[in-house]
């Protein structure tokens, strides 16, 4: 039963491409009225004037473009042409470092929250004022104290990753079974053994949670943050690419930045799985 | 003779809403031997629990003192295996990782090895075998219960402190499990203090039973000395010429007198040294008598 449910949803996710692939290619079929013009005036106007062809690529200019990106991935012309896949390597690489650093506060500060009643009424206002601030609005202050646009970018990362991880470790922490403790303290466990035998895969897959909904977060902040800064990543490129009025590339790079935000996903996805525990 | 493990005058009291405090219980004496397997029995509320955990030393009482053999009890301790209702077991760790947890604790400079072949020694005891490997999500709640049971053996310890463990299970699993903690004492003649609801299981598993009035202001109202064979099995307890003289005396106790206890204290009833009774077919007590054992 479970075999084929899953086929049949295979197959009805199939279809539902399909048709939307069909309306798509349909959709931006040209117009058939062609209006004569004055050839020097035509050439400015470009082919939707001149041949009725939508300005809107299809289905099938996407895929030539991506077929073209996949053949050579990592090219690099200059500062303003690099191959798509040198661009996803510099977001990827801003992700990833500030949101290890992020990790690297947020567990630590979470399990201290989570521990001590003392710690999470002192530092609960600051985290639920700082919570809610966009992360790009601390873009400006970031490139004026930083005053290195990568660095910037990287901070940013950092501070819209680190709350979600730091709330959900605290709870996590906090909600660590009575009983349990209670084992560790009969058993006359030392604190630093209980932190990390007993509390720590307890609140694992509440921290997984977190670093799933942090890493999600920072995959869409440093698109717009890239758009701000810009120079390399692939946030800089949708943007760069919508100034040439390359409209392919932009889908090219929506559905791109799609599947590295489903990967990343994914894999934390995948690490939350392993330490969860059936009760 | 200083006894194995002494409660001494403790009172335990907590913080009422509107300011003051209730008291539990307080001005407790108790006391047990070496080898002896007591059980407590009581209506909920009247702080069997809170003993327990006193004993355990997860809480610490307000006043007074409790003394495991020679010494005060400060805080919890490996001399003392807590059994949790809920048994308590970490759930990402395997049958044997729970009681090798425990075997590395106790003893910090142990080899894996031996570690685990001691875990598995506990695990047997406990009729484990074979299901060392599993989590606890893939056992029954007996089999749980049972990992319990091993991980409180496998550190050896002083005293065994049981917090209504069959509880949870149903009947037979009970029965069997009764049938195992029993044999396992009788054998190696551990000291154990149980919390128990169920009558039947007090009489067959204890040497002596402590009878709690209701709280708050609880009180010892008597020790309870079973009279049944060191023998006796569970499937033939009722055919005991003593059994239903003791039953009856529990019943009446938990029905009325837990109740009744505070206003109709027998004369020269002393905290210190609550009365000890022992019902049998040759003294059967009517309800509210209590006769001193000489």
């Amino acid at each position: 039963m479970l075999t084929s449910l899953n086929a049949r949803g295979a197959l009805l996710s199939a279809v539902i491409f399909f048709v939307f692939m069909l309306a798509w290619h349909i959709g931006v079929q040209g117009k058939a009225s062609v209006t004569q013009m004055d050839p020097e005036y035509a050439r400015l106007m470009g082919m939707a004037a001149t041949q009725g062809k939508s300005a809107m690529p299809g289905p099938l200019d996407v895929g030539a473009q991506i077929w073209k990106h996949l053949q050579e991935p990592f090219y690099d012309r200059g500062p303003n042409d690099k191959g798509v896949g040198i661009q996803l390597a510099y977001s990827l690489g801003r992700v990833l470092l500030g949101y290890a650093l992020a990790v690297l506060v947020a567990l630590p500060v979470g399990f201290l929250i989570g521990m001590s009643p003392l710690m999470n009424r002192a530092l609960d206002p600051f985290i639920q004022v700082m919570k809610p601030i966009s992360p790009l609005a601390w873009m400006p202050l970031a490139l004026y104290t930083i005053k290195d646009s990568s660095i910037s970018a990287i901070f940013v990362i950092f501070i819209c990753s680190v709350w979600p991880m730091m709330i959900n470790t605290a709870f996590g922490v906090s909600a660590t079974r009575k009983e349990w403790l209670n084992v560790a303290r009969t058993l006359e466990v030392r604190p630093l053994r209980k932190a990390f035998t007993i509390i720590l895969p307890a609140a694992a897959p509440t921290i997984l949670t977190g670093m799933r909904i942090s890493i999600g977060i920072a995959w869409l902040v440093i698109v717009a943050a890239e758009m701000l800064v810009g120079g390399t990543g692939i946030g800089y490129f949708v943007w760069n690419e919508w100034n040439n009025l390359s409209i392919t590339n932009v889908i090219v790079a929506i559905l791109l930045i799609g599947l590295v935000g489903m990967a990343l996903d994914q894999t934390l996805a995948r690490v939350a799985r392993a330490v969860t525990y059936p009760e | 003779m200083s006894k194995f493990i002494s409660i001494e005058s403790i009172a335990r009291r907590y913080p009422k809403a509107g300011g003051g405090s209730t008291t539990i219980f307080e001005d407790l004496w108790f006391s047990m031997n070496r080898g002896e397997f007591s059980a407590i029995i009581g209506h909920s509320g009247c702080g069997k629990t809170t003993v327990l955990n006193i004993l355990a030393g997860l809480e610490l009482p307000d006043d007074g003192l409790t003394v495991v053999d020679g010494h005060a009890i400060e805080g919890p301790s490996l001399d003392r295996a807590v059994i949790f209702q809920s048994h308590a077991l970490l759930p990402w760790r395997t049958v044997l990782g729970n009681v090798s947890y425990a075997v590395s604790s106790k003893w910090r400079d142990w080899s894996a090895e031996k570690v685990a072949a001691k875990a598995m020694t506990a695990i047997e005891k406990v009729g484990l075998k074979g299901s060392e490997m599993k989590k606890p999500a893939e056992l029954s709640g007996g089999m749980k219960q049972r990992v319990g049971i091993a991980r409180a053996l496998s550190i050896d310890p002083k005293i065994l402190l049981m917090d209504e463990p069959f509880s949870a299970l149903d009947a037979l699993t009970r029965g069997a499990l009764q049938d195992e903690v029993r044999r396992i004492c009788v054998e190696t003649g551990q000291t154990a203090f149980m919390i128990t609801h169920d009558v039947d299981e007090a009489i067959y598993l204890a040497d002596k039973i402590v009878l709690m009035t209701n709280g708050p202001q609880a009180m010892i109202a008597e020790i309870v000395e079973n009279p049944l064979p060191r023998d006796r099995r569970r499937v033939d307890l009722h055919r005991s010429p003593d059994y239903y003289p003791l039953r009856n005396h529990l019943i009446d106790f938990l029905v009325t007198r837990s109740k009744t206890f505070k206003d109709e204290m027998p004369e020269g009833y002393d905290k210190r040294h609550p009365p000890t009774v022992r019902p049998s077919a040759d003294n059967p007590l009517t309800p509210g008598e209590t006769r001193k054992v000489a």
